[in-house]
């Protein structure tokens, strides 16, 4: 009780003295985990709607690929990922292992399963009548992919939260791929773990407690719009 | 016009190598070519807030950014082996060797030491106090007292085998030795909450200490000692290590200003040094 305490205390004073690798570490987590964020969401939007809209052979595998995507161990994809990057590795001349953008190549794969598998179950759910009453107002293939997506929203929305929060409170790849380098690669969740094994539980506590603050606010954000009423 | 034309054209070709050699005025001649140097290095060096000390000092006087990757000894030693890191500091001579002989490390230096200690519960209940570490490892397992292992093919860990293999005890599997797979830091949190028995190196205990209801038991032996080299990826077999770069940071680390902080690192928190400087001796 007393370390969370002092944690929250501590927080507070990193906050609010806005202490350098602090500011430094929080910044890195949201450039990593908001491109992550947003790359996966265009990718997994259109594969999730493509997936809904449509019929092919093979389709039934593709969705369960999709769905057991949605639950792929971070350690998994980081390993993998490491492997790939390495220097001797099938994509080692790039030279990015132990950088943001391995990160965010690693967060990408984590996320993009779970946009595309929320976005997917929201795109179908919308009434079929529906879809059929906008086709038949003579709305063009652009015009119908909009309102369908826009009926959607709520669960477009909703695959938007929970990819973020995938990434963002993912370790394991974070650390195996940006090898928690100190200014360069280290986010929230590898510095907690960090301090840990230093044994600066208040420091540690305190990073938690910013990494939940800045979750609440891009969530929060998010459900905002997910859930502000109708415009006309 | 022509005159205009011409003014113009000359304005846009200073302003192009203006441009071109901002870069190189502005970094001087120092600035190394390829700046990224790999350092894979044991947990010790880096939960014990040694290299948060020494790092920052080599990157701003050689320009160089040290990706410093904090993994066990074990994990170490097999990137340099494949010629995934640029340079290695780690504290297991024997396994360090094998590199050393088999040509995949080059200008293999000695940089500190300090030395393991056995840790555990002030009550002692195995009473290994004051006991040499082959007795005190015979007496935990003779007590069959929990003893938390790093089991992770770090430096510790192998001289905790070593250890082991001296008492002609084989623990794995035993039901009072339970193998953490994490840190040092982590391990001895892990020890203290289950009351048990671990082998640690100092430097860490010391950072630790606060948190932890562990007491120094068993210290001193010659068998104890931890002992730190630092040295090259060989460049000549893997193309792609960082030669300069790597160079640089071995002699950085044996340089006497170096030394030198690495002797003071810990005084003014723990009222006495974590590491001794060895450069340039001969065990």
């Amino acid at each position: 009780m007393n370390v969370l305490f002092e944690g929250l205390i501590e927080a507070l004073r990193l906050l609010v003295t806005l202490d350098r690798d602090v500011i430094n570490i929080t910044l890195r987590t949201i450039q990593v985990s908001g491109t992550a964020t947003l790359i996966s969401v265009l990718i997994g939007i259109p594969i999730g709607t493509t997936l809904a809209l449509t019929r092919f052979f093979g389709r039934g595998f593709t969705v369960s690929l999709v769905n057991f995507g949605m639950g792929l161990p971070p350690v998994v994809v980081g390993l993998a990922t490491w492997l790939c990057l390495t220097r001797y590795g099938p994509l080692g001349f790039f030279g990015i292992l132990y950088s943001p953008t391995a990160m965010i190549i690693a967060q990408t794969i984590i996320a993009t399963p779970i946009v595309a598998g929320f976005s997917l179950a929201a795109v179908q759910s919308v009434n079929p009548k529906l879809r059929l009453q906008i086709l038949a107002l003579g709305a063009t293939r652009p015009q119908y992919l909009v309102l369908l997506l826009w009926e959607a929203r709520l669960g477009i929305l909703a695959s938007i939260i929970a990819g973020f929060g995938g990434v963002i409170s993912e370790v394991g790849a974070s650390m195996m791929v940006g090898g928690n380098v100190r200014g360069y690669t280290r986010v929230l969740t590898t510095a907690t773990v960090l301090e840990v094994s230093k044994g600066r539980f208040e420091l540690a506590t305190a990073l938690s407690i910013i990494l939940l603050f800045l979750t609440f606010c891009i969530v929060a954000g998010l459900s905002y719009l997910q859930q502000r009423r109708r415009q006309p | 016009m022509t005159m205009k034309r011409t003014l113009c054209f000359t304005m846009v070709l200073i302003g192009l190598t203006v441009l071109a050699a901002a870069p190189v005025l502005a970094a001087g001649s120092q600035e190394p070519k390829n700046k990224d140097l790999i350092l894979s290095t044991t947990t010790s060096t880096v939960d014990s807030g040694l290299l948060d000390v020494l790092i920052p000092v080599f990157e701003k006087k050689t320009g160089y950014r040290v990706k410093t990757i904090s993994v066990g000894t074990g994990q170490a030693l097999a990137m340099g082996e494949r010629g995934e890191a640029d340079v290695l500091l780690t504290h297991a001579p024997a396994a360090e060797k094998k590199l050393v002989d088999s040509g995949a490390v080059v200008n293999y230096q000695l940089v500190m030491h300090n030395d393991f200690v056995i840790t555990g519960p002030p009550d002692d209940p195995a009473g290994v106090k004051g006991k040499s570490s082959v007795d005190a490892f015979k007496a935990i397992a003779a007590k069959e007292a929990i003893f938390v292992s790093r089991g992770d093919d770090s430096g510790t860990h192998k001289k905790e085998l070593s250890i082991w293999k001296k008492a002609e005890i084989e623990p794995s599997g035993a039901k009072w030795y339970q193998e953490s797979g994490q840190g040092m830091g982590a391990t001895l949190l892990m020890a203290s909450e289950k009351q048990g028995y671990t082998l640690t190196d100092r430097a860490t205990y010391l950072a630790q200490k606060a948190n932890i209801k562990q007491e120094i038991l068993s210290e001193g032996d010659k068998g104890l000692l931890n002992i730190y080299h630092v040295m090259e990826v060989n460049a000549e077999k893997f193309p792609k290590v960082n030669a300069a770069g790597s160079k640089a940071f071995v002699e950085f680390m044996v340089a006497p200003e170096t030394q030198k902080m690495i002797g003071e690192f810990g005084k003014n928190k723990f009222g006495q040094s974590l590491f001794f400087p060895d450069a340039g001796k001969q065990l």
